[in-house]
């Protein structure tokens, strides 16, 4: 057991030592939270639109108005004639124009009928869905002001939203959960692969297999040391989020910690299996990183719900932990649900690291022999 | 020249020596790039929904049909309780709760207007607005509906409406692996390059090559270009591939000029790799180089706009994505392919990846110490 804790403690070292490590370690979390906290949104906010006005009269006018007025929409500019609208878009500072016939204000008035054309640009399909819904909305409300006296007689509903976890919309709330699963997998199965493959490619690992300590107590001193670092950057991401966006744990900080530790087990026996199939520091790398990073962002439903993606990736995304793992954060933190809610994730948590332990621990003595 | 090409010679045969790397570098990006590309959507339908109808009258069941009559929710729950809907939350089982109140109908009959409640789950606020939109679509409906009907019997003069005509260009049915293929490719395209061609000088350091080549006549420039050629054409090839696929798979349409895109694919690509051997440069091993790749890598991809509309990011976010040669690249591949915007249209993009081209490129080679 000393023999371990020296080991240890000398792989500690060798992490405190190296600069760079140091900051990537620590680096990484605060500066995700930063361009996430501050940089990236997910909503629309600010799109450019453009208007062709062929009737330029006091009720296109006013609709244009309360176009621009809107927090989503900004006018970027009244095109002459519809023939201009593909230039607009293929600059890209366009994402829709809406365009008012000749008569339209005439024809409003005189027979209480006007037609609108909305043409929005496709090729960003989010960005287009939002922008002409924030339009219709803006139109049907100016269209309710204009015949306020005739609807009075009309029962309406009016219906009341409740954003419920997250009543500003903050996008902070769906990313703080995504980068503590990035950043854990990311820096537990990279990190570990890249240490242990090191050893292999520069043949320092046959002088520690030769040295009295059990190939088990190499493994895990080289795990060890990631282990409780991981811990700290959990540390630094909820402690930034509490502090920079006010976002506290709702649930049960015990409870958040428990979980996160199988996930973090999880990701560095990814890591030594990682290691164990790739025999330099590149095929690690490659793995972990291209083969990784990607599909951890974009199948684990932090930015694109599973739901909604065509039915067979709610199977494929099941082999995923950090779907799992990300549904648990959500719950834990933002919504503040117990145990009750999550139990059946927890426990697949757990099945999935099992099974990693099992076949690491098969294929590294294969290695060895 | 001949030196240059001798030494491309030697760059290739090394990289395609490791048996692993030279099919990963091909086959990691087509697999992602087929997995993930049907996945990455925000086309919301089926959006499970909880009703609480504490009113059971003909005016809400009315509500309700409408909205199992809508391609966008399913209802997958009708209750009375309040606690029931906040479970139907926080259990996950939907994000959406509409709140028919008591004295519902009554409300809509004699005050003339009559609220419900309805209830996001707002943690992607995405999906929440959308949800949103939608709901409050057929809500609008409901409510133009009653104003026609009501007009039927009170008055002779019709009541003003808009008609609106909605289309959208260039991706009509708003299909999103048109929009996904080519950013996740660049993601692709990029991050392979920026591993590859750092890892591989570090290399030679760690490996004691790199002296060989500095005790001969070869030139700095001579020995950045030969490390970046190789990784340039890969990098082209990757993209060929992808380009090829999502035709093939995705049917995803191809507008503009093939060869504009690919030149500048050469010229995002010589940015790109002049910054990753710029680094290698000055890191003396494989473990530092990644952690600064790493790094840099995931600024890049988060903030160029692939996932989340740039557009949307604050001024001085939007200022950095001036030196983020991912950002420029995502954005012109776009607009060539579903626009078929041409040379004139991406003029100011042109302008930003030269001069970082031009930047990185020069600090490689000034970085590059022929003595230890």
């Amino acid at each position: 057991m000393k023999r371990f804790l020296g080991f240890v403690k000398k792989e500690f070292l060798h992490i405190f030592r190296d600069v760079r490590t140091m900051i990537i370690l620590f680096g990484i979390p605060a500066a995700q939270i930063t361009i996430f906290g501050y940089a990236v949104r997910t909503d629309i906010k600010d799109a450019g639109i453009a208007v062709v006005d062929l009737a330029d009269d006091e009720i296109t006018n006013d609709i244009i108005s309360k176009l621009s007025s809107s927090d989503f929409l900004v006018l970027k500019g009244k095109l002459g004639s519809v023939n201009n609208i593909d230039e607009a878009f293929k600059t890209g500072e366009v994402k829709e124009v809406v365009i008012f016939g000749e008569n339209f204000g005439t024809d409003l008035v005189t027979k209480g009928k006007a037609e609108l054309g909305i043409i929005a640009d496709g090729s960003e399909p989010n960005v287009a869905n939002l922008v002409t819904n924030y339009t219709r909305s803006i139109i049907n409300s100016y269209l309710l002001e204009y015949n306020i006296n005739e609807v009075s007689g009309a029962a309406l509903i009016l219906p009341e939203v409740k954003m419920y976890y997250n009543p500003n919309l903050q996008s902070q709330f769906m990313f703080v959960p995504g980068i503590i699963t990035l950043v854990l997998v990311l820096i537990c199965a990279l990190m570990t692969s890249v240490t242990i493959t090191r050893e292999k490619e520069f043949g320092t690992m046959e002088v520690l297999l030769v040295s009295p300590l059990k190939p088990i107590h190499i493994i895990l001193g080289k795990v060890t040391p990631y282990f409780f670092l991981s811990l700290v950057d959990l540390g630094i991401i909820l402690l930034l989020s509490w502090l920079v966006f006010d976002l506290p744990i709702q649930g049960s900080l015990a409870l958040l910690l428990f979980v996160t530790t199988i996930y973090i087990l999880l990701a560095l026996t990814l890591g030594i299996l990682i290691s164990i199939v790739s025999r330099t520091m590149q095929q690690a790398i490659f793995i972990s990183l291209i083969g990784m990073m990607l599909p951890t962002v974009l199948l684990s439903g932090f930015i694109f719900p599973i739901e909604y993606m065509p039915e067979i990736y709610n199977y494929v995304t099941l082999v995923m932990p950090p779907r799992w793992f990300v549904t648990i954060i959500k719950n834990i933190m933002v919504k503040g649900t117990g145990i009750v809610y999550i139990w059946k994730e927890v426990l697949i948590l757990t099945g999935m690291l099992l099974f990693l332990i099992v076949l690491s621990a098969k294929k590294f003595k294969i290695r060895l022999q | 020249m001949r030196t240059i090409i001798y030494l491309i010679r030697k760059e290739f045969i090394q990289i395609f020596r490791d048996s692993f790397i030279s099919k990963a570098i091909f086959a990691i990006p087509i697999v992602q790039l087929l997995i993930l590309v049907p996945a990455v959507t925000f086309e919301i339908k089926d959006i499970k929904m909880c009703i609480v109808d504490k009113d059971m009258s003909p005016a809400s069941r009315e509500i309700i049909s409408r909205l199992q009559g809508s391609e966008f929710f399913i209802i997958s729950e009708i209750t009375f309780s309040d606690k029931e809907a906040d479970s139907f939350l926080h259990s996950n089982k939907g994000d959406l709760v509409l709140k028919i109140p008591v004295g519902f109908s009554r409300d809509l009959y004699t005050e003339k207007q009559a609220k419900v409640m309805v209830l996001v789950n707002a943690i992607n606020a995405t999906s929440a607005q959308l949800s949103w939109a939608y709901i409050s679509g057929v809500l609008r409906d409901y409510n133009s509906n009653m104003v026609m009907e009501s007009l039927h019997s009170n008055t002779i003069k019709p009541l003003a409406g808009i008609n609106i005509n909605n289309r959208f260009w260039y991706n009509p049915s708003l299909n999103y692996r048109h929009y996904m293929l080519p950013g996740i490719l660049v993601l692709l395209v990029t991050a392979v390059g920026l591993l590859l061609a750092g890892l591989n000088i570090v290399k030679e350091k760690e490996s004691g090559t790199i002296e060989q080549i500095n005790v001969t006549p070869i030139r700095r420039y001579q020995f950045i270009v030969a490390k970046l050629v190789p990784f340039l054409i890969i990098g082209l090839i990757d993209l060929a591939f992808g380009l090829a696929l999502g035709k093939l798979f995705f049917n995803i349409p191809f507008k503009g000029s093939l060869l504009l895109l690919f030149g500048y694919a050469s010229i995002y690509l010589i940015a790109v790799l002049g910054l990753t051997l710029f680094f290698s440069a000055i890191s003396s091993t494989q473990q530092q180089l990644l952690f600064v790749v790493f790094f840099i890598l995931m600024i890049f991809i988060l903030m160029s706009g692939t996932f989340t509309p740039a557009e949307s990011m604050p001024l001085w976010a939007q200022k950095f994505n001036a030196i983020n040669p991912a950002a420029y690249f995502v954005r012109v591949i776009r607009m060539i392919m579903l626009k078929g915007s041409g040379l004139k249209d991406i003029i100011p993009e042109i302008r930003g990846i030269l001069i970082l081209g031009a930047a990185t490129l020069t600090m490689a080679i000034v970085a590059y110490r022929k003595t230890a």
